[in-house]
């Protein structure tokens, strides 16, 4: 069931979540709404399922407007963060509550249930309550809650926020081959672009209410609309008007015409990744990813005179970036996981 | 996030609190002999003189149709009231934490009077407005339904105070989610919302019976001790003045062994409220399917 939400506006109190946001969802796909905290994709996700009422805007599934349906009636499933799991139920009573809700008769309640708990791999924790679960397996319990009911699509709200790094990269693949198995259209929202990119076939940017730009994942990374979406969905470097992702800049010991005099600061090893930190004779600081290769081939020190060229260079005239902070330095390890992006704060 | 869901039910009991610069034996020591002062041993003296004239004048005492019709009547008042406030109460406690309206903290701050204000002050205020003067005519002083209207205005602030914290700490998302997978407004509150808030309102309601079994003060002037609307704490009040004090203290005992039922009954609702949580034991005890379990969250790797 495809999903389309048409020129959708939200305010809380003078806080404007959404601003004129439309996207389009195709029929099966998995979808990441990516952004930094604050850029309207929980309040989007939620008003597709009918969480929240738009102030102005329409929310279609399989065609049909649904904008005034209430969420008892769209047949979405949802999944919480923080699981919001009944806790005063059992995994079993959990999992099967919305089909007593359909007043299924028992026999039947629990083929289904059983079946779920076998497909999230949680058999055998029918009668547990959540406090006994793992977080992972609470928010696994969860998603067979919400897909009991065979929803039209399934919603997710940054489910693996809550989880530590490593169950949250089991649950990313878990998730990917789930959603191959059940075909359901999925929308998850996440603030970890590595994490939107590994799960996701379509990405939908959105900062301070807007959608900035969709597409693949090689779209966004190769062909950013804006500055936002070029540091958001990886490391970028400022030089002068132009953006230049780190792997992206290649440093000779030789200067020629095309390249920038640098001095490097600092030479950090990240196991087979380098990161050199220089300063251009401006000021300017950037950083260049090399492999450990080609730092030996170099023999960079620290404190030392290189030369830079910018490989692949993007520069976005015209509309002015909403934000630069950020987009100059640095920004934090490759995963990106923990750290909030700094760009739109 | 794991980590913290499994050892917080362990960790109250890793170690006594210790008070600086005492030892654990005396600082319990002083909490013994504190106890025994103010309540052990008062309790022991009363129970020794209900007892004093022999068990046979203590059951006389106990079954005497004046006082087995005071206690009836006090069972039934209690019951009816904490009826009465288990509904009112919960009602006021979620006005107060799940809606927003002018003069919110005034309410808010008025449920305490009835703790704060002495009981015998709420007996002239309930009869200045229930009473022979009632300015909008209603005249139930001294009659039965005073003493019930007596106990719901002492009683207002047990379930109200018991429920107000359940509902604040409570996970909006639950109701999201069941709303979601299909559950309508009374179904969510039915299935849901009642279910956590139980405890609570048990706890709430026991407290409010315990109180309302002893209620003495507002009772005395409103309702009055005639032949029909003496209850058990105004009868041992009468015992007293007319010098029968094995009678007062055995009619004492009864009231007591109810309030203490009331606590047990307390006790056991709060472990069964917290069943789901308390449960945690049995992950360790049975780590077969646990790790079973997370074995299979590593093979994902």
């Amino acid at each position: 069931m495809g999903i389309s939400v048409e020129g959708a506006n939200k305010c809380f109190g003078d806080f404007q979540a959404l601003d004129d946001v439309s996207i389009e969802v195709p029929d099966g796909s998995l979808t990441a709404l990516l952004g930094p905290s604050g850029s309207g994709k929980s309040t989007l996700l939620r008003a597709i399922a009918g969480l929240e009422t738009l102030d102005a805007g329409r929310v279609l599934i399989d065609g049909e407007d649904v904008s005034r349906t209430p969420t008892q009636k769209r047949e979405v499933g949802f999944v919480f963060q923080h699981y919001a799991a009944f806790k005063h139920m059992t995994v079993y009573e959990n999992v099967g509550f919305g089909l007593k809700i359909r007043k299924w008769k028992k026999d039947k309640i629990r083929a289904r249930v059983d079946e779920l708990l076998n497909l999230v791999q949680l058999p055998g924790l029918a009668d547990r309550y959540p406090s006994q679960l793992s977080g992972g397996q609470r928010q696994r319990m969860a998603l067979a809650r919400a897909l009991a009911v065979q929803p039209q699509v399934l919603l997710l709200d940054e489910p693996f926020g809550a989880l530590d790094a490593k169950v949250r990269k089991d649950l990313r693949t878990w998730l990917r081959n789930l959603h191959e198995e059940m075909n359901v259209t999925t929308i998850f929202v996440t603030h970890d672009q590595e994490e939107a990119m590994d799960v996701a076939g379509q990405l939908v940017v959105m900062n301070q209410g807007r959608v900035e730009q969709s597409g693949s994942a090689d779209d966004l990374y190769e062909k950013p609309a804006n500055e936002f979406v070029m540091s958001f969905v990886g490391e970028v470097n400022r030089l002068g008007d132009n953006f230049v992702r780190p792997h992206d800049i290649e440093i000779v010991r030789d200067r020629d015409d095309s390249t920038e005099e640098a001095m490097v600061q600092r030479i950090v090893a990240l196991g087979f990744e380098i990161r050199v930190e220089l300063v251009l004779g401006d000021g300017t600081e950037v950083w260049a990813q090399l492999t450990r290769g080609e730092l030996q081939r170099l023999e960079l020190q620290e404190g030392q005179i290189a030369y830079l060229r910018p490989v692949q260079a993007k520069s976005f005239n015209g509309a002015p970036p909403s934000d630069t902070s950020g987009a100059s330095t640095p920004q934090g390890s490759a995963d990106g996981g923990d750290a909030e992006v700094s760009a739109a704060v | 996030m794991e980590a913290h869901a499994a050892q917080s039910p362990a960790a109250p009991r890793s170690r006594p609190l210790r008070l600086p610069g005492v030892g654990a034996g005396l600082g319990r020591g002083v909490v013994v002999l504190w106890l025994s002062v103010i309540v052990l041993l008062p309790l022991a003296a009363l129970l020794d003189k209900s007892l004093s004239e022999g068990l046979g004048h203590f059951w006389s005492q106990v079954t005497s149709p004046q006082a087995i019709q005071s206690l009836k009547l006090i069972l039934v008042c209690s019951l009816i009231v904490v009826a009465i406030n288990a509904v009112f109460g919960t009602i006021v406690a979620w006005l107060l934490v799940r809606d927003n309206f002018p003069g919110k903290s005034i309410v808010n701050a008025i449920i305490d009077l009835p703790f704060a204000l002495p009981t015998i002050v709420a007996s002239l205020i309930l009869i200045e407005l229930w009473g022979k003067n009632s300015p909008v005519g209603v005249d139930i002083a001294l009659t039965r339904a005073a003493i019930v209207v007596a106990l719901c205005f002492v009683t207002l602030p047990f379930v109200v105070r018991a429920v107000q914290p359940l509902l604040i700490e409570m996970d909006r998302d639950m109701e999201e989610a069941a709303a979601s997978l299909g559950a309508g407004g009374f179904t969510i509150f039915r299935r849901i919302i009642f279910p956590n808030l139980l405890p609570g309102l048990a706890a709430g309601v026991a407290l409010a019976f315990a109180r309302a079994l002893g209620e003495y003060g507002s009772v005395l002037l409103f309702a009055g001790g005639k032949k029909d609307t003496t209850v058990a704490s105004i009868l041992i009040g009468q015992q007293i003045e007319q010098g029968n004090e094995s009678g007062a203290a055995a009619i004492s005992i009864v009231l007591l062994a109810m309030a203490l039922a009331c606590l047990l009954v307390i006790t056991l609702i709060q472990r069964w409220g917290s069943r789901h949580e308390r449960s945690q034991v049995n992950l360790a005890a049975n780590p077969v399917i646990t790790g079973a379990a997370e074995e299979k969250d590593d093979q994902r790797e």
